[in-house]
């Protein structure tokens, strides 16, 4: 899998956002690349700037934010810098999206059924018979009962919903689907039934997939590999097993501490004290400095370089050779306090 | 203490408890003159003693948040009774009302809507003094106590702030601090905790247990979440379609659940670990649909193990003994 060129590769890539305030760069030279096949789960906080990447790579943003810097290779080709018609192009054959709530995103007077079949006709050149039969054939992919696509979006419950909404991201067999926190509205059992589709689509269609979430436990569940935002930067990004059980990154550890967890709950949960930095103002040095209790001087005044290891995990600290007698103390919830 | 054996001191009792809420006629209802109802609550009885908090866990629309507004007269009961220290509450008005409002308090869900926008943190805070007439003199004292309670800086630091300058977690806990300002008995949190960001929900998360063990405060914490209710509830009751299901010692519940619902729910949940069971989920299909009150067991249309006698009979919730109960023909 390693020898073979990613479906998509990110270099560098920064994305600001014109607001009242000034610029805000909410995405800061990040770079990573999805190996054909796998699922890689991008997390991080609310404002880290993870749904950001998530739509500056269907190249749909928003109108106040423009791609400031970097590559988007799609099977080795810049979408960025290629003509715009061949990103048009590329929205729905070759990438498609699974927005974060499908309750939202269904049009509510339209069939079910007729949303998928536009789809099919208008961007897949498939006549209204073949487009029929296809939508029928997404239907039971997604475990849905092909008898409902006359059906409108209200007379489906919220895990139905959300299958649609794989079903349409399927529609034209993309290379790459994305997809937005597509289980964080839903209830437990319907989660579960959500994350297994998925697993069981990835598997059968050996599909590509970015899995945006905020959920360590989801990612933990479905994904083959990583990458950790926090506030517009990757701090770190390997195979799933290595960043969760051997977190070289000092917020990684937080996030996985803070996590509760149903076997060993008992134990006290550390929390991360203190929120990310603001982003419109100039930040120097690392920036999760504020926040992190093992910073030395250096890591306020110097970006932390990103360094490589010989399993192909990246991370972004200052003391990353220590990271074993760190991972030990972050364990203990005394580390993380701080006097108010 | 476990609220299946009633404890030594309960504080809140509820029994034969229903809420019914007329549901939208379809044509065929006009036709015979029906008027159907959806039962969100369906007879449940429970029993929280002083200082204990209990967990409400179920799927949306099972009757959780119900059952939270119901204990806290926000809403009325369409039967059954409820007490509250050993006096019901449904009669009371006036200051009899006022008394219990200063006792049992709610936490609301999402901080970012529950505070008045326009109102200082101050002003936020001291509200519910105000509001049940307490001495004007004392509510400094009483305000930076409940900062104190939930580890917020004292209110000289939140001087002429208002609710959108503090962040999400900073504001979850004002919200638990001006519920704690009247020095209640009995909280309900409901999802305390689902609005905000993983690294800062720990943090409310110890708050809310520290908060229980120190001043011995009654809660129900209604969630959806088993980590929330692993995590600071002593006694979990399940629910499902307006039924308690099961209930008992938080950890022994969840270690080995007896309900076949409460053992899809264990097993749904995801855990933040490489290695995981990737079992197949013990249960199919959707939450039926809530109108009218089906004969049988509610769950058994998705149960695994349904036999005959579930369309049948409802199976009562029975004792098992330790503290646990069950309503399962099969358990």
């Amino acid at each position: 899998m390693a020898d073979q060129q990613p479906v998509l590769e990110i270099r560098d890539l920064s994305v600001e956002y014109r607001t009242a305030r000034g610029v805000v760069r909410a995405v800061d030279g990040i770079s990573f690349s999805v190996p054909k096949g796998a699922i890689l789960g991008l997390v991080g906080e609310s404002g880290c700037g993870k749904t950001t990447v998530a739509r500056s790579i269907t190249g749909v943003l928003h109108q106040s934010a423009r791609i400031a810097g970097g590559e988007l290779l799609l099977h080795g080709r810049d979408l960025v810098s290629g003509p715009p018609k061949a990103w048009l192009d590329a929205r729905w054959r070759e990438i498609s999206f699974v927005p974060q709530s499908a309750m939202n995103s269904l049009d509510p007077v339209y069939r079910i059924g007729s949303q998928i079949e536009e789809v099919l006709v208008h961007r897949g050149g498939k006549t209204r018979a073949e487009a029929r039969a296809r939508a029928s054939a997404l239907f039971e992919m997604v475990g849905l009962n092909p008898g409902r696509l006359d059906e409108y979006p209200h007379q489906f419950s919220g895990g139905m919903r959300q299958r649609v909404a794989i079903a349409l991201a399927l529609a034209l067999n993309p290379s790459l689907v994305i997809a937005d926190e597509p289980v964080t509205a839903l209830d437990v059992i319907v989660q579960r039934q959500i994350l297994d589709v998925i697993r069981d689509l990835q598997q059968r269609l050996s599909l590509s997939m970015i899995l945006v979430t905020h959920d360590i436990s989801v990612v933990a569940y479905l994904c083959d590999q990583v990458v950790v935002m926090y506030a517009g930067r990757v701090v770190e990004s390997g195979s799933t097993r290595e960043v969760l059980e051997q977190p070289r990154h000092p917020y990684t550890m937080g996030l996985t501490n803070a996590f509760p967890d149903l076997e060993s709950a008992a134990h006290e949960l550390v929390p991360i004290d203190g929120s990310p930095p603001d982003l419109s103002q100039p930040l120097v040095g690392c920036r999760f400095q504020p926040r992190c209790p093992f910073s030395l001087p250096v890591c306020s005044s110097d970006d932390p370089r990103t360094e490589v290891a010989e399993t192909g995990a990246r991370f972004a600290c200052h003391r990353h050779a220590e990271s074993d007698l760190l991972r030990r103390h972050s364990r203990d919830i005394a580390t993380w306090q701080r006097p108010q | 203490m476990t609220s299946a054996q009633t404890p030594t001191h309960p504080l809140v009792t509820a029994s034969g408890l229903s809420k019914r809420f007329a549901a939208p006629r379809r044509l065929s209802d006009l036709f015979n003159g029906q008027r159907p109802h959806i039962y969100a609550v369906d007879g449940i009885d429970l029993c929280i003693g002083k200082g204990e908090s209990v967990g409400l866990l179920g799927e949306s629309g099972c009757g959780k948040t119900t059952t939270g507004r119901l204990l806290l007269k926000l809403t009325e009961p369409s039967a059954g009774s409820i007490a509250f220290d050993g006096v019901a509450i449904d009669t009371l008005k006036g200051n009899d009302l006022t008394a219990f409002r200063k006792r049992a308090q709610l936490v609301f869900q999402n901080p970012f809507d529950a505070l008045n926008p326009r109102f200082t943190i101050e002003r936020v805070l001291a509200e519910p003094l105000v509001n049940t007439g307490v001495e004007r003199a004392s509510h400094r004292d009483k305000v930076e106590k409940a900062l104190a309670q939930v580890r917020l800086p004292p209110l000289s630091r939140f001087e002429g702030l208002f609710p959108h300058q503090l962040s999400g977690g900073q504001l979850q806990r004002i919200v638990l601090a001006r519920a704690l300002v009247l020095e209640p008995d009995f909280i309900v949190a409901d999802e305390p905790v689902s609005m905000l960001d993983v690294s800062v929900r720990a943090g409310v998360l110890n708050v809310m247990r520290e908060v229980r063990a120190t001043l011995g405060l009654a809660a129900l914490y209604i969630s959806h979440d088993l980590a929330l209710v692993r995590y600071v509830c002593s006694t979990t009751l399940v629910m499902y379609l307006g039924k308690i299901v099961e209930q008992g010692p938080t950890a022994d519940l969840l270690k080995m659940p007896l309900h076949p619902y409460t053992r899809a729910l264990v097993n749904a949940v995801p855990v933040p670990r490489v290695d995981q069971s990737h079992e197949a989920l013990p249960i199919i299909g959707n939450v039926s649909d809530a109108r009218g009150q089906p004969r049988g067991c509610r769950f058994r249309d998705r149960c695994p193990m349904a036999v005959a006698r579930c369309a049948e009979e409802e199976p009562p919730l029975r004792d098992l003994g330790q503290g646990r109960q069950v309503a399962c023909h099969l358990a």
